[in-house]
């Protein structure tokens, strides 16, 4: 049984849908695009199994930078992960209608983002063969325990969150008449018999609820986490009271600039631009440029109170960031990575789709610079009387990394050939709303109505 | 006294021989079991000893280590010992860094493994791979360490090396009992560290860099029973510690380490050892 009442715009909406799933939708440019992928992950795969052959001498990492950019890409795609969770989690809090056509992509980043950013933490040990050790014998002092319990059990709450809102619109593609038939055994099996029926509605309801409630402070919790993997050690630069609720801000920070890429390029290759409209991205910039000036401030804490004693270390570790040695990173991510793109977003003038993608590029490589600029320089800083260590990447960090993103991109195109990007069901239950309201506010004629009127034209229409 | 020292390692190796060789699931259970056995299966005497204050766990040597920095001369002997005994190759476990005094002087600062009573490295472990044995000593489990270098990132002392990969092992070694005490032949992927030469001290003798160091400079000892020895002369490692106002590195992390320094520069060497 379908939900009640369709009109021509909806079963529109969800033949829309559900093109990206049929057989040949995505032509030769989507063939390449998956080929192209594929092809780079299969490098960095074959970087791996060089390194694993080699050992991590086949990196840059040595005794004194004893850990590099693998790392890096892992507090970067678990904080992108973090950003996605959050931004949809407080968005369905607090009832945000806008949210509609973006949660699915949220929801989807923080799976998938998780799952490359955790695989990095595999890929960095000496050891991978024995990483179940961490279950044998955890050592609950320890924060990467910590990570672990807490990335698992993040894990299944992002996939338990993005599976709930995805089940009536399975549901919809199992009773589609186009799907094969392996395809209606997986949406079948998926859709938990789901019918839209009153009982099911409520308690996906109340599950999904539930399930943004407990994600957020799952999700702070978790990059805490990750920030006390630094912030618990004697580290200059890393011992730091801030580190975690700094980590979180630049999670979201990061995160929200993830989902507006991300939002940006499904919403041009699927051709969402009647639904997402430039309206979303304003509201996500203004989001951007809100959590850009929380990290600026979060940042200025930070540095401000170590430059202003300069003890012995921070003193040194501060000489090297801000015109030495990582002065490119350090300004690279502070300039680039969050003033131009808090400028972008100020001005009405650049406050355009344009104009908050690029900021969103920019934050998102600048963050990858700031975890670098966290992580190298403060392992670099010599701890006795010796040289600063020397870290460069080699070849095989950086197929790896690129791997990692290529799988990135990839998981989210697999994802979106099986399963709709866009919320069908949530997006009618708006619209639903909406007309609701409208009609009663016009029935009496008021002057409200008119202008919801005039708002929902200027949701439908571009620009 | 050297001989005093030497039965103290001797009984504490008792206990230490229940776990070699033996990978370490929960040491701290075989410590109990190891203390179990002395008490119950070693006979009433045993168990009035216990009483006497003799010879139990809880009365175990707890090494330190003092290095004379008056006396140091930075010929690195102690690590090319340190090298040889434990077949490291490249890692340096006792590392000698040259440093510059506040007058523009220079001086010689050997590194051990600090062997801290909080150490930073033991708690940030994982897996457990990193413990402190009874005798205050921090051990690594290779067997069991998965090579996450967090230990390295912690340390404040840089004293930990990593095989990046597979350790050249001379033929020798690979004819070594691996045990946490004398870890070798070693294993690729996992961190090493200097552990105060454990195999050493279980057998009555002074670790290698203390036995090779021409100086006299390092000095062992036991805590408890307030004794150290360079090899050559046997002292009450308090008095040694107060009377050349010994300092320990990085006081103010409160790692409290088991190494002290005591200061000076090498150049006195010749006045000390006349003395």
């Amino acid at each position: 049984m379908r939900p009640p009442a369709l009109d021509g715009s909806q079963t529109g909406l969800r033949e829309r849908a559900a093109y990206p799933l049929r057989r040949g939708a995505w032509g030769v440019r989507g063939r390449l695009l998956v080929a192209g992928l594929v092809g780079v992950v299969a490098w960095g795969m074959f970087a791996w199994i060089h390194q694993l052959r080699g050992g991590l001498a086949v990196t840059g990492m040595r005794d004194r930078v004893s850990w590099g950019i693998y790392i890096v890409n892992f507090v970067f795609f678990v904080g992108m992960s973090y950003g996605g969770a959050l931004v949809s989690g407080v968005l369905r809090l607090t009832g945000t209608e806008w949210r509609r056509p973006i949660t699915r992509l949220a929801e989807t980043m923080a799976v998938v983002a998780l799952v490359v950013g955790a695989s990095m933490i595999v890929v960095d040990l000496g050891r991978p063969d024995r990483f179940f050790n961490v279950l044998r014998y955890p050592h609950l002092r320890s924060p990467i325990v910590w990570d672990v319990l807490s990335i698992s059990i993040y894990l299944v709450g992002t996939l338990i969150y993005l599976y709930l809102p995805l089940v009536p619109d399975v549901a919809d593609l199992r009773d589609s008449p186009e799907v094969g038939r392996r395809r209606r055994r997986l949406y079948g099996w998926m859709s938990l018999s789901w019918a839209g029926l009153p009982a099911q509605r409520a308690s996906l309801d109340r599950a999904m609820r539930i399930m943004a409630v407990v994600i957020v402070p799952l999700a702070i919790s978790v990059h805490t986490v990750v920030a006390w993997i630094f912030g618990m050690t004697l580290r200059e630069g890393w011992n730091s009271t801030i580190f975690g609720p700094y980590f979180v801000i630049g999670a979201v920070f990061s995160g929200i600039a993830g989902i507006i890429l991300v939002v940006a390029a499904f919403r041009r290759a699927f051709r969402l631009q009647d639904l997402i409209t430039e309206r979303h991205f304003r509201l996500l910039g203004s989001l951007l440029l809100v959590l850009g000036l929380l990290y600026s401030y979060f940042s200025l804490a930070d540095y401000l109170t170590i430059g202003y004693k300069l003890r012995v270390g921070d003193d040194a570790l501060l000489t090297a960031l801000l015109s030495g040695r990582y002065a490119v990173a350090f300004w690279g991510f502070a300039i680039a990575g969050t003033i131009v793109p808090i400028l972008l977003l100020c001005f009405r003038r650049t406050r355009t789709i344009p104009g908050i993608v690029v900021a969103s590029l920019l934050v998102t490589i600048g963050m990858w610079l700031k975890r670098f600029v966290i992580v190298i320089p403060s392992l670099a800083l010599p701890v006795m009387p010796y040289e600063w260590g020397v870290y460069r990447p080699t070849w095989v960090e950086w197929s790896i990394t690129a791997g990692a993103v290529a799988a990135f991109v990839l998981l989210f195109v697999l994802f979106a050939r099986f399963f709709p990007v866009i919320s069908v069901w949530e997006i009618e239950e708006g619209r639903d709303r909406e007309r609701q309201a409208l009609g009663t506010e016009q029935e009496r004629g008021t002057v409200a109505g008119r202008r919801v009127l005039e708002s929902s034209d200027a949701m439908g229409s571009e620009k | 006294m050297i001989e005093q020292l030497e039965r103290d390692a001797a009984s504490d190796g008792a206990a230490a021989e229940a776990n070699t060789g033996v990978s370490r699931r929960s040491f701290i259970g075989k410590v109990f079991i190891a203390a179990g056995a002395v008490t119950l299966g070693g006979k009433t005497v045993a168990f009035a000893d216990d009483f006497m204050g003799t010879e139990s766990p809880e009365d175990a040597p707890q090494w330190a280590m003092v290095i004379d920095l008056a006396r140091c001369d930075g010929c690195k002997a102690c690590t090319s010992a340190c090298q040889a005994i434990h077949f490291t190759g490249e890692q340096e476990w006792i590392q000698v860094f040259e440093e510059t005094d506040e007058g523009g002087g220079r001086y010689f600062l050997p590194r051990p493994c600090m062997q801290c009573e909080n150490a930073p490295c033991l708690n940030v472990c994982p897996v457990g791979a990193t413990y402190r044995n009874e005798n205050g000593t921090i051990l690594v489990d290779h067997d069991r360490c998965i090579g996450c270098r967090f230990c390295m990132a912690a340390c404040p002392y840089g004293a930990r090396s990593f095989n990046w990969d597979e350790p050249e092992n001379p033929p020798g070694a690979s004819l070594a009992h691996y045990s946490p005490e004398y870890p070798v032949p070693h294993r690729k992927g996992t961190v090493e560290k200097c552990m105060f030469c454990a195999h050493n001290s279980r057998d009555g003798k002074l670790p290698a860099c203390a036995t090779a160091c021409p100086m006299k400079a390092i000095w062992f000892g036991d805590l408890v029973r307030d004794i150290a020895t360079n090899g050559l002369e046997t002292v009450k490692l308090s008095w040694l510690l107060s009377e050349r106002s010994a300092f320990r590195l990085k006081e103010e992390l409160g790692t409290h380490p088991r190494v002290w320094y005591l200061p000076g520069h090498g150049q006195d060497a010749q006045t000390v050892t006349s003395e």
